[in-house]
């Protein structure tokens, strides 16, 4: 195979990662919005926690995306 | 056509002649677009406080409520995160806030955003981190190293969770830097991914015949990149913002350490 088009796959394949972090950040915004309609008032002190879960789940995504970039260019 | 990736290059607008520094070795010393990006960034910053303070009312007006919502925005987040102490470090975080802030925003309207070169993140990161290391040890001296000793757990697993803790704890400035890069890089992508599909199939749609059947794939693009623009000035904020939130928690972690935090 050539180098071009495994350097192209490889990176295809390492974004897949993402799929992870995909359902992490759904799974975070689910869980909040079950839990912020079984409790209203509680909600909205909890926003900057949830942004805070959704961003740690997406840095693992986004690892995987800086790879694939880094596979593809590098 | 430019490809998606073209708009993250670095030009050199005005260049110097290199000099030769001790212990650095050759430095390219040039003007670049990140430069000015970072520049104009760094000058709507603090003219936009300017303003928003020159003629500071009891009774706000528009832009006052603006630059007010910010202010107490993180003054909150201190508060409410590192608590008593959090006064003493609002400063660094809502200039921290700000500058992504203004970055950030500045690369919709530009064609180039600052914060999408791992260059500017990873050295916003590492000021961060290093500062979090310096008021450790100031504030804790060698107690400083209890924050990988976990109390909490069972003295056979302590080494193990301490192992643990000190990798997490080395890869924070690393995580720190890249979310902000790749959400800037990979929402700035797809945006002209998006872009790009207009403009091919609008040509292929002048071309007449069959290729009339790119309109309405023309107009769908379009609207999805209204729709990213969107998107982009949300996260935008909200990377801004996170940013400001994990610099706050990881300040806790040394200011309040071995209080049951």
């Amino acid at each position: 195979m050539e180098v071009e088009a495994a350097k192209a796959i490889g990176a295809g394949l390492a974004t897949l990662g993402m799929i992870g972090a995909g359902i992490g950040v759904g799974t975070i915004f689910g869980s909040f919005l079950s839990g912020a309609l079984r409790n209203p008032s509680a909600a909205a002190s909890q926003i900057g926690n949830l942004f805070v879960g959704a961003a740690l789940a997406e840095a693992l995504g986004i690892l995987a995306f800086v790879l694939g970039v880094l596979i593809y260019f590098g | 056509m430019a490809d998606p990736i073209h708009q993250f290059q670095i030009v050199k607008v005005v260049d110097f002649p290199d000099v030769t520094l001790p212990g650095v070795g050759l430095v390219d010393l040039a003007i670049t677009n990140s430069h000015i990006a970072m520049t104009i960034a760094f000058g709507l910053v603090v003219l936009f406080l300017t303003l928003v303070t020159s003629n500071a009312q009891v009774v706000p007006g528009r832009l006052q409520t603006v630059g007010e919502t910010l202010f107490g925005m993180i003054d909150n987040l201190t508060d409410s995160i590192i608590g008593h102490d959090g006064r003493k470090y609002f400063p660094f975080v809502f200039t921290i806030f700000l500058l992504i802030l203004g970055m950030n925003l500045l690369g919709m309207a530009l064609s180039f955003t600052a914060t999408s070169q791992l260059a500017v993140t990873a050295t916003l990161a590492l000021v961060t981190f290093g500062l979090v290391l310096v008021i450790g040890f100031a504030k804790n001296g060698l107690k400083f190293f209890l924050l990988f000793w976990p109390m909490g757990a069972p003295l056979v697993m302590r080494p193990v969770v301490g192992l643990i803790e000190l990798f997490s704890f080395m890869l924070r400035p690393i995580t720190l830097a890249l979310r902000l890069f790749g959400n800037m890089l990979g929402g700035h992508v797809a945006l002209k991914v998006f872009a790009g599909f207009v403009v091919t199939l609008g040509a292929m749609a002048a071309g007449g015949g069959l290729g009339l059947l790119g309109i309405p794939g023309a107009a769908l693009s379009m609207s999805m990149v209204v729709g990213l623009t969107a998107l982009e000035f949300l996260v935008a904020f909200l990377q801004a913002f996170v940013f400001a939130v994990l610099t706050c928690i990881y300040l806790n972690d040394v200011v309040n350490l071995g209080e049951g935090h």
